[in-house]
C-alpha cells in the first residue's frame, strides 16, 4: 500500500515537521525563557517518545504491556547515574559516601545507555512474561515495574542509586543552551535539542513500523494464530518490539530526568503508566500522530490551559462554583472517560498524517474497512 | 524466635483476610466478564473516604457502617452501568482501558474532594481497641478479621451454589452468550457481581483502615494490585482461591516487613538489611512466578484459546 500512495502528502507532511521545528528554534530566541509554552514544548516531546514508545506496544504489536514507568525509571536512573558530575556526587550521594561511580560519560552517550539499560531489562523481563497473554501479560509487566522500582530504592544498591533518595544535579535540558564567557545565554536550545532528540526517536520507530518488521508486527496484532501460521516468528518479533519499545521509553526517562531535574524512583508508579496509556488512547490506539498530538494536548491542558480551573474564579460578581485545587484533574478524567467510552478510535483513530492529508488513502482505508 | 515472627504472622493474617475480600471481587469479576477491574482497589479507597466524610458529619457509627456499605455498593453498581455496559460488545482492551479510566477518575475525584490531604479514619469502638495474644499486642480487629472473612466467604459459597441468582452467576461465567439464550438476564448477573464485589470492598475498606488509619487518593492502588495477584494466585474465577492466595500474600508479605528484625534477631545478619522495601515487590515476583508455572492458579480451570 506504501509504494502506491502519491508522494505528495509525504512531502508536506516533511514540510510542517520543519516547520514545527524552526518554529520552535525561533520562537525560543524571541519569547522569555519562562513563558509556559517551553515548559509544555518540553514536556510533551519527552511525553510524546514515550506515547510512540508504548503504541508501538499497544497498538502495533498488540502487546498490552503496563511496564512503561519501569522502563522509564531505568533510563532516567542510567542517565542520572553516568552523567551527575563528579565534584557534585559528594553532595549528592551524601549518605553512600558520594557512591561507587566515580566518572561521568557524554550526554549523548549516558542517553544511549539509558535506552539501552531498559532495553536489556525488558529482554529479560520478556523471557518469562511475553509468553503470557493479554491481561495476564498487562498485569505481569506492571509487577515488573513494581519490582523494579524497589530494586532501585533499595538500601543495599545505594552506592550506585543513591537508595530512596533522589538523583540530582546531572545536565539538564538547560544545559544545552549555548552561553558567551560571562554565562548569559546566546542561543537558547533548551527545547530544541528535546524535540529533536525526541524527533530522531520517534522518525526510528515510525521507519521500524513501515518496514518488513513492522508489518510483521501489525500482523501479530491482528491475529496471532494466522501470523503464525504466515511464518512470522512471534517469540522473536514479540521480544523485538518490547526490547525497541523498551528502548525508546528509556531515552524517554533519560530526557524526563533532564525536564525534572531530579529523578526519584518513587515518582515512577503504576500511575504515570496509566496516565500514557491514556495518553495513547486519547490519540488513537495505532497511530503515531495520533500519540505525538494528545500528548502535546495533555501536557498542554494540564499544565497551562486547564490550569485556571484550580484557581477561584469570578465573572462579575459571581463567584463561580466548584473551582479549586484539583477540579482541572476531575474535568481531565470526565473528559478521558468520554474518550474512552463515545470516541474509543481517539483523535487520529489508526490514520496517521500523510493519510489524512491525502484524499485518496482516505477513500482507500474505509475500502479496506 | 516465635516471639519475634508472631506478631508478623498475625498482621500478616490479618491483612489477608482484608486482601480476601478484596480479592474476592476482582475473582469474580473476571469470571463474569473476563475484565481486570483496575477500579475496584479504588472502590475500597472510596469506601474509606466516604466513611471518614460521613463519621464526620457526626451521624451514630452503628449507622455510618451500613449506610458506608450501602453507598459503596452503589458506586460500585454505577461504575459498571456507565463504564462497562456501553463496552459489552467492545474488544476486551477497551474494557480494560476503561477501567483504567475509571480508576484515574475516582482518585482524582477524591483528590479534589479531600484536597489531596491525609484523611483520619474515624475509630470503630470494639474492634480498635488493643489487646494481648500471647507475646503480640494487636487490636482486635486483627483477630476478628479471619473469622469475619471465612463467615462471608461460607454466605457467598452458598449464595452462589444455592440461589437462583447464584446458578445464574456460574452459567454466566460458563458461556456469556448461550445463559444469554436462556433467558438468564445478563446485566442483572453482572449487577449483581459488582454489588456483592463492592459489598465486600467495602467491608474490606473498614478492617483495613482500622489498621492502618489514613486514607489518601492512592491508598486503594497497592492493596488493590495485590488483591488482584491474590485472585490471579489462587486461580482466577475461584473464590476459595482467592481467599487462600489473599492470606498466604498477606502473610508473606508482612513476614518479610520484618525479616530484617528476624533475621537480627535469629543472630543470622549483624546490620540490617533494607529487606522491607522488597514486602510490595514480593507479591509481583510471585505472581509471575505462578503465572509462568501454573498460569491457572492453584484453583483455576483451564482455558483453551479457540481459532
Amino acid at each position: 500500500m506504501n509504494l502506491k500512495r502519491s508522494k505528495k502528502p509525504m512531502i508536506i507532511t516533511l514540510a510542517l515537521v520543519a516547520a514545527v521545528y524552526i518554529a520552535v528554534f525561533i520562537a525560543e530566541q524571541q519569547l522569555p525563557a519562562t513563558s509556559m509554552l517551553f515548559t509544555v514544548l518540553k514536556k510533551g516531546a519527552v511525553y510524546a517518545l514515550v506515547a510512540v514508545s508504548m503504541n508501538l506496544l499497544n497498538g502495533f504489536t498488540g502487546i498490552f504491556s503496563l511496564g512503561q514507568a519501569g522502563f522509564m525509571l531505568v533510563g532516567a536512573y542510567v542517565y542520572g547515574i553516568f552523567t551527575i558530575p563528579v565534584v557534585q556526587r559528594a553532595a549528592v550521594y551524601q549518605y553512600f559516601d558520594g557512591g561507587v561511580i566515580q566518572f561521568t560519560v557524554p550526554i549523548i552517550v549516558a542517553v544511549i545507555m539509558a535506552g539501552l539499560a531498559a532495553a536489556f531489562f525488558a529482554f529479560l523481563i520478556g523471557l518469562p512474561v511475553l509468553r503470557l497473554k493479554s491481561d495476564y501479560l498487562a498485569i505481569a509487566t506492571l509487577g515488573f515495574a513494581e519490582i523494579i522500582r524497589a530494586i532501585f530504592q533499595w538500601n543495599g544498591l545505594g552506592p550506585v542509586t543513591n537508595g530512596s533518595n533522589m538523583l540530582r544535579a546531572f545536565p539538564n535540558f538547560n544545559d544545552f543552551n549555548i552561553k558567551d564567557t560571562q554565562g548569559n545565554v546566546t542561543v537558547y536550545l533548551s527545547t530544541l535539542i528535546p524535540f529533536i532528540m525526541a524527533g530522531v526517536c520517534i522518525l526510528l520507530i515510525v521507519l521500524l513500523i513501515n518496514s518488513s518488521y513492522g508489518r510483521a508486527l501489525k500482523a501479530i496484532r491482528d491475529d496471532e494464530v494466522a501470523a503464525e501460521a504466515m511464518g512470522i516468528n512471534l517469540a522473536h518479533h514479540k521480544r523485538l518490539a518490547f526490547c525497541v519499545s523498551s528502548f525508546f521509553a528509556g531515552v524517554g526517562g533519560a530526557m524526563l530526568a533532564m525536564y525534572q531535574t531530579t529523578v526519584q524512583a518513587k515518582s515512577f508508579t503504576s500511575a504515570m503508566t496509566y496516565e500514557i496509556l491514556l495518553i495513547v488512547v486519547i490519540g488513537g490506539i495505532g497511530s503515531v500522530t495520533g500519540s505525538v498530538f494528545s500528548s502535546f494536548l495533555f501536557v498542554a491542558c494540564s499544565e497551562w490551559w486547564l490550569r485556571f480551573l484550580d484557581e477561584q474564579q469570578t465573572i462579575g460578581d459571581f463567584q463561580v462554583p466548584l473551582l479549586r485545587n484539583g477540579f482541572r484533574l476531575v474535568v481531565f478524567s470526565i473528559i478521558i472517560m468520554i474518550v474512552v467510552l463515545f470516541f474509543r478510535r481517539g483523535i487520529m483513530g489508526d490514520k496517521e498524517l500523510p493519510d489524512l492529508l491525502s484524499r485518496r488513502a482516505g477513500k482507500k482505508g474505509r475500502a479496506v474497512k | 524466635m516465635w516471639d519475634t515472627v508472631f506478631p508478623y504472622l498475625l498482621s500478616g493474617i490479618s491483612v489477608g483476610g482484608q486482601y480476601a475480600l478484596i480479592a474476592i471481587g476482582y475473582t469474580m469479576v473476571y469470571g463474569i466478564l473476563r475484565l481486570i477491574n483496575f477500579a475496584h482497589g479504588d472502590v475500597f479507597m472510596v469506601a474509606g473516604i466516604i466513611m471518614v466524610y460521613i463519621a464526620a458529619s457526626g451521624l451514630p457509627l452503628w449507622l455510618c457502617i451500613p449506610l458506608v456499605l450501602l453507598i459503596t455498593v452503589g458506586v460500585g453498581f454505577l461504575i459498571e452501568r456507565v463504564a462497562y455496559k456501553p463496552l459489552r460488545t467492545a474488544p476486551r482492551m477497551s474494557v480494560m482501558i476503561s477501567a483504567i479510566g475509571v480508576s484515574y477518575t475516582l482518585q482524582n475525584l477524591v483528590l479534589y474532594i479531600t484536597g489531596g490531604l491525609n484523611k483520619q479514619y474515624p475509630t470503630i469502638p470494639w474492634i480498635s481497641d488493643t489487646m494481648v495474644i500471647g507475646p503480640a499486642k494487636t487490636k482486635v480487629v486483627t483477630v476478628v478479621t479471619p473469622f469475619l472473612v471465612i463467615l462471608l466467604v461460607v454466605a457467598l459459597v452458598l449464595l452462589i451454589n444455592r440461589t437462583k441468582i447464584g446458578m445464574a452467576m456460574r452459567a454466566v461465567s460458563k458461556d456469556f452468550e448461550t445463559s444469554q439464550l436462556m433467558g438468564i438476564k445478563i446485566n442483572n448477573v453482572i449487577s449483581t457481581t459488582f454489588i456483592i464485589g463492592s459489598f465486600l470492598a467495602g467491608v474490606g475498606s473498614i478492617l483495613f483502615f482500622t489498621n492502618y488509619p489514613t486514607v489518601i487518593q492512592t491508598s486503594g492502588a497497592m492493596p488493590g494490585l495485590k488483591a488482584f495477584v491474590a485472585a490471579v494466585f489462587g486461580g482466577i474465577g475461584s473464590i476459595p482461591g482467592a481467599v487462600i492466595g489473599a492470606f498466604i500474600i498477606g502473610i508473606m508479605e508482612n513476614i518479610i516487613k520484618g525479616l530484617d528484625v528476624i533475621l537480627f534477631k535469629a543472630g543470622l545478619t549483624s546490620a540490617p538489611l533494607g529487606l522491607a522495601t522488597f514486602s510490595d515487590a514480593f507479591s509481583f515476583a510471585l505472581l509471575i512466578i505462578i503465572l509462568l508455572v501454573k498460569p491457572t492458579g492453584l484453583f483455576g480451570e483451564k482455558v483453551t484459546d479457540k481459532v
